[in-house]
């Protein structure tokens, strides 16, 4: 963001909750989305004397995915570190996490809009545990201890709101691509710290860097860039200087708020985790993860746009990984124009329907459902109903259940448009078509389809007419 | 040790033993004494045996398990009192595998609190006394295991104590027994309150070499709990016992450099009398000169204090019952905890704990090459005999300075044990220190056992012959 005077510089730093059965270091369950608190807890995330970490094999395959959906180097030699802090939700009083060597090095992530950020590294760690206050009381629940994170941390190659905000959303895509996390916002798996300073346009140094740490969704992501660009730039015009902090962000006031300045940045005492050994890969490792890494989002964008389709058709089905991976299989199998129209289908019709909840329909029904579209056995409205109920058989047998079939038999149609021209209600119009005046023709054509009650083929009913009369 | 003869019940075996244990409470061996639990084992154990069903190679055998082992459902204090009220819901891995071989536990060892000690003064619970001399310390941190064997009254054949410095070999000297540190990783570490990560091991104590041999056979193996475990160090409980050693000449360094300045004469006479013995064992002797030495303790105080006070964080005063004020850590643990956050804090930490890392990697190197020239190296295992309760007990740096021979073979990670040399004029125990290299377990035991049988009673007394 620029106003002439000031520009702005962001690096993110965005926690990824892996999508593993289990939890980094122990056997605990790690989807506690229908969880009682501490139900998915074990001794080794309570902390207890004498428990020790055992590292969940999976978690690492999942950062390596995610690492290579990053376009990033996968470390084959890595290792986890102490990072020591007391707090009610940690019960070992410290987090594992990987300072020194991570798994995951530079990577570089390609925005739509051009961009381009460069991923510093990215590392996996534990996350803590959730406290509630209530009243004079704090609640620990610690389902969520021992949760395997990767934290994927920028370089500072933002300038934008916009541009951070689609970073962030360019990572939840890669992430669920990858399927290395769900990805759920609304479930805290992806969290995000934005660092920002401010300076001339061309200055030498960066300026002061204020991280707003734990923001949870895309919008609030834009805001609190907009939000401290302009807090920023404020104090610096009043000539008032300010050190780097800690802020968060106030969802219901809509600002960022202190929370501690670098003098109170506490010192975490960093130490190798001697209970840990150092993870070594086989090359053979990565080249596997490579093998089994599911199509990314990157690559269906670019497929997309390939064929025709629009900028904003191809973002709302990437946006529903489902879908976009349903149309992947689509263009496969078929021309560009009845890919466009599955597309739009998908866009238009079934996401607007909200019925994300039910089966997305095969790739032999979308095909069988375009090719009766083409061939004229079903009009295009007829098609969007049919679309939507498709889970319950194939496309021609749900038109037929609900009577939607064009009729387009020659025979039957000519004996229906007979029967409806010799009506006293169509003889006016006969007489002006006669007289050469067309539009009564589509007064024609809808008595023959209200006569079809919507069956009939309306182009094979106009050139009908045409010829009768 | 076995219950070969079945001449007496485990029930008649495991109640002798609590009678002994209670008719010695004066040495305050124990922190608790697991009495209903063990005769209910017990009991256990004898039905299947009317049965005629398999039980373990040490079925009904009673033995001490020193308080920083978790057990199902017993209180499990390290002897610190910030974990008075701590009952394990879990079971260590060792103790889990003697259960499985039948071995009883009857009471939790008193020890220096954590692991925090050489001589079992720090314990919240008491100081353990020495077996040969009550006025005399029991040496630590194994303190309570060691006297549970080594008292005359004869409680048990074994205990379980465990070896960060030198916490099972320390106890073992000083009470004239045998005391197992194995290869690190050999045994699993689950279950077991860490004191310093990287160097903690399950150690044993046992009158001769033989027993330690097969409870550790018992007890080893890689475990899935622990990641740092591994395979193959032991061989498995029914292996012939001498097979490791097979006639062969070993070539035993003498560190010289521990005999000199600090260390009592009678200690160093007593192991060279031993290397003597060696010699006409068949063994070939040599000095063997490591300057690195000097170092060890200093590293190990930097290293071990710095994961202590990591692994003690977790007693942060929300869980356990208690909180971090008064006397829930004993002043030692108190002690390493100031130290161990000292050297990791910024600005320390580079100066501190990571050059000590690196004293620490030429040390494990300067190691390695004397082991491309001898077999087993030799030390005494402490520079001195069981000192007075109290005598060291004003200057902690006293106390640090008697893991000088014990504290290298824990840095480098390999086997060490203390065996009996002999005594003093005034009837002290002398041990001696057998390192080997990194799976020479066996064969430290083999060498120890070869010098047993060259007396009369199977126990090394001292002497040349």
């Amino acid at each position: 963001m620029k106003n002439n005077k000031y520009e702005m510089t962001i690096g993110i730093e965005c926690h990824v909750q892996l999508a593993t059965a289990t939890k980094l270091f122990s056997g605990a369950k790690n989807d506690s989305r229908e969880a009682v608190p501490n139900e998915n807890a074990s001794p080794i995330d309570w902390g207890l004397p004498g428990m020790l970490p055992v590292l969940n094999e999976r978690a690492v395959e999942l950062a390596a995915r995610l690492g290579l959906a990053l376009d990033a180097k996968i470390n084959l030699a890595s290792r986890f570190d102490r990072k020591h802090y007391f707090y009610p939700d940690l019960p070992s009083g410290f987090q594992r996490t990987q300072l020194y060597e991570p798994i995951i090095g530079e990577g570089l992530v390609e925005l739509p809009s051009g961009g381009k950020v460069r991923v510093e590294h990215a590392h996996l760690e534990e996350d803590a545990g959730k406290l509630t206050h209530v009243g004079e009381k704090t609640l620990v629940d610690l389902n969520r201890a021992g949760t395997p994170l990767v934290e994927i941390v920028s370089m500072p190659d933002m300038h934008s709101a916009r541009e951070a905000r689609e970073y962030c959303q360019e990572l939840q895509k890669l992430a669920i691509y990858s399927g290395a996390s769900d990805a759920d916002l609304y479930h805290g798996n992806m969290r995000f710290d934005v660092n920002i300073s401010v300076a001339e346009p061309g200055a030498k140094k960066l300026g002061t860097r204020v991280e707003v740490k734990n923001i949870n969704s895309f919008k609030a992501v834009e805001r609190a860039v907009e939000y401290e660009f302009k807090r920023q730039v404020g104090l610096i015009e009043k000539g008032e200087k300010f050190g780097q902090e800690t802020r968060g962000w106030d969802e219901n006031k809509q600002k960022t708020v202190s929370q501690r300045s670098k003098e109170e940045a506490m010192d975490y005492r960093y130490m190798p985790e001697p209970d840990v050994p150092p993870v070594r890969l086989a090359e053979g490792f990565v080249d596997g993860v490579r093998a089994e890494m599911p199509v990314l989002h990157t690559v269906l964008r670019h497929e997309f746009l390939k064929i025709g389709l629009g900028e904003a058709v191809v973002e709302t089905l990437l946006d529903n990984h489902g879908l976009a991976l349903r149309m992947h299989e689509v263009v496969g199998e078929t021309d560009a124009k009845t890919a466009k129209r599955v597309a739009d289908w998908f866009s238009s019709v079934w996401l607007a329907a909200e019925v994300t909840s039910t089966e997305i329909p095969s790739v032999a029904q979308l095909l069988e459902l375009a090719e009766m579209v083409a061939a004229g056995e079903l009009s295009s409205t007829a098609a969007k109903e049919v679309l939507l109920k498709m889970s319950v058989g194939s496309p021609r047998a749900v038109a037929e259940k609900l009577q939607l079939l064009q009729v387009s038999d020659e025979g039957a149609l000519e004996e229906m448009v007979e029967r409806v021209l010799a009506l006293p209600a169509a003889a006016k119009a006969v007489a002006d078509v006669k007289a050469g005046e067309m539009k009564a023709l589509g007064f024609l054509v809808g008595l023959v389809m209200k006569e079809s009650k919507g069956q009939a083929n309306p182009g094979k009913v106009q050139g009908i007419i045409k010829s009768k009369v | 040790m076995k219950l070969a003869s079945k001449s007496v019940s485990a029930v008649e075996m495991v109640k002798e033993a609590l009678r002994k244990a209670k008719a010695a409470s004066e040495y305050n061996i124990f922190v608790n004494l697991t009495e209903e639990r063990a005769l209910a084992r017990a009991e256990e154990i004898d039905a299947k045996i009317l049965a005629g069903e398999e039980v373990g190679a040490l079925a009904g055998v009673p033995y001490a398990l020193k308080d920083n082992y978790l057990d199902l459902k017993t209180p499990t204090t390290a002897s610190a009192k910030i974990l008075e009220e701590f009952v394990s819901p879990l079971q260590a891995t060792v103790v889990k595998k003697l259960e499985e071989a039948g071995a009883i536990c009857i009471g939790k060892a008193n020890m220096d609190a954590f692991g925090h000690g050489a001589f079992t003064e720090n314990s919240a619970y008491g100081v353990t006394k020495n077996a040969i001399d009550k006025t005399r310390v029991a040496g630590g941190s194994s303190g309570g295991s060691a006297v549970a064997v080594a008292l005359a009254l004869d409680i048990v054949p074994f205990a379980i104590g465990s070896d960060t410095g030198g916490s099972a070999r320390a106890p073992a000297s000083f009470n004239g027994i045998v005391g197992v540190r194995p290869t690190f990783g050999a045994v699993s570490r689950y279950g077991v309150v860490a004191f310093a990560s990287s160097t903690d091991t399950v150690g044993c104590l046992a009158r001769d070499a033989d027993d330690a041999r097969l409870v550790m056979r018992v007890i080893a193996g890689e475990d899935a709990r622990d990641s740092t475990s591994v395979n193959d160090v032991y061989y498995q409980p029914d292996t012939p016992r001498d097979i490791s050693l097979d006639g062969q000449q070993l070539r035993i360094g003498l560190i010289a450099s521990l005999l000199g300045e600090g260390v009592d004469a009678e200690v160093v006479a007593r192991t060279k009398e031993y290397a003597e013995k060696m010699k006409q064992a068949g063994h070939e002797v040599g000095e063997v000169d490591l300057p690195m030495l000097q170092y060890a303790v200093p590293i190990y105080y930097v290293v071990t204090s710095a994961e202590t006070a990591s692994n003690l964080a977790r007693y942060d005063g929300v869980r356990y019952g208690r909180d971090r004020k008064g006397d829930s850590f004993v002043a030692e643990t108190r002690r390493r905890i100031v130290i161990g956050n000292y050297v990791l804090s910024a600005g320390f930490y580079d100066a501190y704990y990571i050059k000590a890392q690196k004293v620490r990697t030429l040390l494990i190197e300067e190691m390695r090459e004397a082991f491309s020239r001898f077999d087993v190296l030799l030390t005494p295992t402490m520079p001195f005999v069981a000192p007075k309760i109290g005598e060291k007990a004003g200057d902690p740096l006293l106390g640090y300075l008697a893991d000088l021979m014990t504290a290298p073979p824990a840095l480098v990670g390999v086997p060490a044990i203390s065996v009996p040399a002999g005594e003093t004029a005034g009837g002290l125990p002398v041990g001696v220190q057998l390192i080997g290299w990194r799976g020479d377990d066996e064969k430290l035991l083999a060498l120890a056992e070869q010098m047993e049988n060259l007396t009369k009673e199977g126990v090394y007394k001292g002497g040349v012959a």
